[in-house]
């Protein structure tokens, strides 16, 4: 053994492609025992992933992990656990029909003539409770029944009952009230006191601020700086944090003509749940406008919210000037309206995969293109035809199942059968994820082209380069409601990323007084 | 302390089923033309086990979001073993009965490898495996027939004491030794967990695939019990594919009527019995009250449903739309 030297977890040259992607390459990351280490990057830097694959959901490609000085592999994430590296995820890991003590002893119930002692498993779980500063939670409550932020904290009792070495925090204070965020930075630093080391990922600086004692950047897959906590500047961090590859080609942004008509698209102090708060902003027609802010801010929420998908939404729409109420889907993209979302999950939301492709494209026109209930092929051929051409959609015909299409050829299958109801209104939640540069090409100039025929756009972007290239406007979100609006040259990734973490560095604020100047 | 709250919340659906057959039942027997009588009683009670008993087995696959359309086809098949192999010298009747409960073992066995580490759907699975295990119940009994050991027989289905009829404390013997055990094991839990919530459990790291097939076996030990008590009340054996369908789909009915939810992760199997009894009473209550058995259909029906659209008001207070299709 080497003594004192080893540090208790680390993680040498782990490499992760997912396909043509690569998520991590080459990453290293020492972590010491009785320290909080914060891990810091935007949007794909491969925070994720790196968790992934301590906590053993998936598995490296290349590279090593070393527990006290000793090489480890994890198959699973229960292999993780045994080992002592424990993650909480965001309410992912609760099922929701058992209790909070079945919950928080799932994994190894504890048991007695074989089988499950339930008032062991209670006093378990009020210790978990208690430790997580949590008592007001009753043990015997379903789930199901917990608010969010209660949900997170057994989420919280059910990982230290594990009795973990390494423990993971993945944004796990994102859904807490603040009074919570209080009791649990106290029973983090009790539980550093105590030895365990702690792996805090969030995108709140304040939080990191008060609690990390060693932080890590990623960018690009790679950790890029690792540094004592309170040694670098906002700024130096932001700084430290850009430095994206550029590698998409843009199509020119053309003036935008000013006029007098009414945007498109009006939002009035919209609100749902507690997810989007307080959201205001219009799109004119002609106009790409973009929202940004790292993922999981209410981005999708408000693309859901405009094409009627979600329940009790307040706050008025407007289209073209004139109230509009949206209840659903259908009546999104009905002529009066004429809106259309491209989902993000092509898979689930966009297609059917083993239908055809020509299928694919006509299903959400296919009102237009009938009469009186029957398809009019002649018509809907000649749609098709067109579409495939003004797309450039590479298929072997029409009729093959679309999910024997590449990613990107089915990514332009989604867009494709959403411009076949000709829409004035176009919300893109992130088209581009997962699909090739030159597709991703194809579909900026295409942006610009509908753009220019007068749609306006509505475009969510998890690739702060796609808003910088794409967009006129961005809208930054955090927590729910627009932190703030870049226009025209304010959008760098500069002003994106620390819009994005909610703190405002010296660049972005002169940059944008000296456009308002 | 408010521990009784949540442990009411926890057996709701059980307690309604068995407040509602206890009501179902009164009016019946007080409406009875005999009367409340230990014969009537026990020919209830005899009916009802039997459906009890699929119901049971259908709730340990429903648990875990499966469904499994097979149990009335391994209630058939075993009922037309039973009608063969158990009878004859004590020895043999032990034998027997050892052999048709290891069939049904064998029977859900099947199902679940095929379901689990064949990545098959549930239903199209059971419909074709059901298909089969019939197949094999015509080969064994191609015209109805067979018997089987009488004192065994007449000590199941008669009366403890004159009164307690002897199949519903073998029913509740059942319960004991093979839910109550199940229920509170590691691997029920897991079962729960698996149906509730698949990706949560997984993540949990719950033996995901082991209880998913433990509940298909657990569905044809149960199934095959239930052969086993048909042979009884009977004395014969049958290949009987109306049987064999209306205890597939009446088995779903009463495990909805008890609280046991169709998306799995909730329930109990206790709650399916009640279920079960339920539905039978509902057909006696018409005859008693003389109406037309024409109206029997109709009227399960209309419960059913009633039962359905009381488990699915908390759709109404879902507020994103895409969450309905989970």
């Amino acid at each position: 053994m080497g003594g004192s030297a080893a540090p208790l977890f680390q993680m040498a040259g782990v490499c992760k492609r997912y396909g043509g992607v690569r998520a991590l390459e080459k990453a290293d990351l020492t972590v010491e025992a009785g320290q909080i280490h914060a891990i810091l990057g935007e949007n794909g830097a491969g925070k994720s992933t790196l968790i992934k694959i301590m906590a053993g959901v998936v598995a490296a490609d290349e590279g090593r992990m070393l527990l006290d000085g000793r090489e480890v592999k994890f198959a699973s994430p229960a292999a993780a656990n045994q080992a002592g590296i424990v993650c909480i995820f965001q309410e992912l890991s609760l099922v929701p029909d058992l209790s909070v003590a079945d919950n928080i002893s799932i994994s190894n119930p504890p048991k007695r003539f074989g089988l499950i002692d339930r008032r062991a498993q209670r006093r378990i779980a009020e210790e978990a409770l208690a430790r997580a500063g949590a008592e007001d939670i009753h043990p015997l409550a379903p789930v199901k029944d917990l608010a969010l932020s209660r949900r997170q904290m057994v989420e919280i009792a059910k990982a230290l009952a594990r009795n973990p070495r390494v423990l993971i925090l993945d944004e796990a204070t994102s859904a807490l009230t603040a009074a919570d965020v209080a009791k649990v930075f106290v029973v983090l630093k009790r539980l550093r006191a105590e030895g365990l080391a702690l792996l805090y990922i969030s995108h709140r600086m304040h939080e990191i601020a008060e609690l990390a004692d060693q932080c890590t950047v990623f960018r690009n897959g790679h950790n890029v700086a690792s540094y004592r906590a309170g040694e670098k500047s906002d700024n130096e961090v932001v700084e430290l944090m850009i430095g994206r590859e550029y590698s998409h080609v843009f199509p020119a942004k053309p003036p935008l003509k000013p006029s007098d008509r009414p945007p498109a698209l009006e939002v009035r102090r919209l609100a749902w749940s507690d997810r989007l708060r307080d959201i205001s902003f219009g799109v004119r027609a002609g106009e790409v406008v973009g929202l940004g802010g790292l993922d999981g801010q209410g981005q999708r929420e408000l693309l859901l919210a405009l094409f009627g998908v979600l329940r009790g939404v307040s706050g008025e729409i407007l289209i073209d000037g004139a109230p509009a109420s949206i209840s659903s889907p259908s009546a999104a993209k009905a002529p009066k309206i004429g809106m259309a979302l491209i989902p993000e999950d092509r898979k689930t939301e966009g297609l059917m995969l083993p239908m055809s492709v020509s299928v694919n494209l006509s299903f959400a026109a296919l009102d237009r293109i009938s009469n009186r209930g029957v398809i009019d092929r002649a018509k809907e051929r000649e749609l098709i035809d067109h579409m495939i051409e003004l797309l450039a959609i590479r298929t072997d015909g029409t009729n093959v199942p679309v999910g024997s299409l590449s990613g990107g050829n089915q990514q332009k299958v989604v867009i494709a059968k959403w411009l076949m109801v000709t829409p004035r209104i176009i919300l893109l939640n992130d088209p581009t994820r997962g699909i090739d540069v030159g597709t991703k090409a194809e579909i900026y100039q295409l942006l610009r082209k509908l753009a220019a025929t007068g749609a306006a756009i509505l475009f969510y972007s998890t690739d702060y380069d796609e808003l910088i290239g794409c967009c006129e406007r961005v809208l930054v979100l955090y927590d729910g409601a627009v932190k703030r609006e870049l226009v025209g040259d304010e959008i760098t990734e500069r002003a994106l990323i620390s819009s994005a973490l909610n703190i405002t560095t010296s660049g972005g604020a002169d940059m944008a007084s000296a456009v308002s100047a | 302390m408010s521990d009784w709250r949540y442990r009411l919340g926890e057996h709701r659906g059980t307690l309604l089923a068995f407040a509602f057959f206890v009501l179902m039942f009164v009016i019946y027997a007080s409406n009875h033309p005999v009367g409340f009588t230990a014969n009537v009683v026990q020919t209830a009670a005899n009916k009802g086990a039997l459906l009890a008993l699929v119901a049971m087995a259908q709730t340990f696959v429903v648990l875990t979001a499966g469904i499994d359309l097979s149990v009335g086809m391994v209630f058939v098949l075993t009922n037309c073993l039973a009608s063969s192999i158990v009878i004859g010298s004590p020895a043999m009747v032990a034998l027997g009965v050892v052999g048709v409960l290891l069939t049904g073992l064998v029977c859900g066995a099947i199902n679940g490898a095929i379901v689990i580490y064949g990545r098959l759907q549930p239903i199209v699975t059971t419909i074709a495996t059901g298909a089969i295990y019939f197949g094999i119940a015509l080969v064994l009994r191609p015209v109805p027939g067979g018997d089987v050991d009488g004192t065994l027989s007449d000590a199941l289905t008669g009366r403890v004491f004159g009164v307690i009829p002897t199949s519903l404390i073998a029913l509740a013997a059942v319960v004991l030794v093979i839910w109550v055990p199940y229920r509170r094991s590691a691997i029920g839990r897991a079962a729960y967990a698996v149906g509730s919530s698949e990706v949560a459990a997984y993540m949990s790291g719950v033996p995901v695939r082991r209880a998913k097939f433990l509940a298909y076996v657990a569905s044809g030990l149960v199934a095959s019990i239930g052969g086993l008590f048909l042979t009884f009340i009977t004395a014969s054996g049958e290949a009987s594919a109306a049987n064999g369908g209306s205890y597939t789909l009446y088995s779903i009915a009463a495990v909805v009527l008890g609280g046991v939810s169709l998306f799995g992760g909730s329930g109990s199997a206790i709650g399916a019995i009640f279920g079960a009894l339920m539905f039978r009473t509902i057909g006696d209550l018409l005859f008693v009250f003389d109406l037309d058995p024409l109206w029997q259909p109709l009227f399960q029906g209309l419960v059913l449903l009633a039962a359905v659209c009381l488990g699915s008001v908390r759709l109404f207070q879902i507020r994103n739309r895409l969450d309905l299709f989970e």
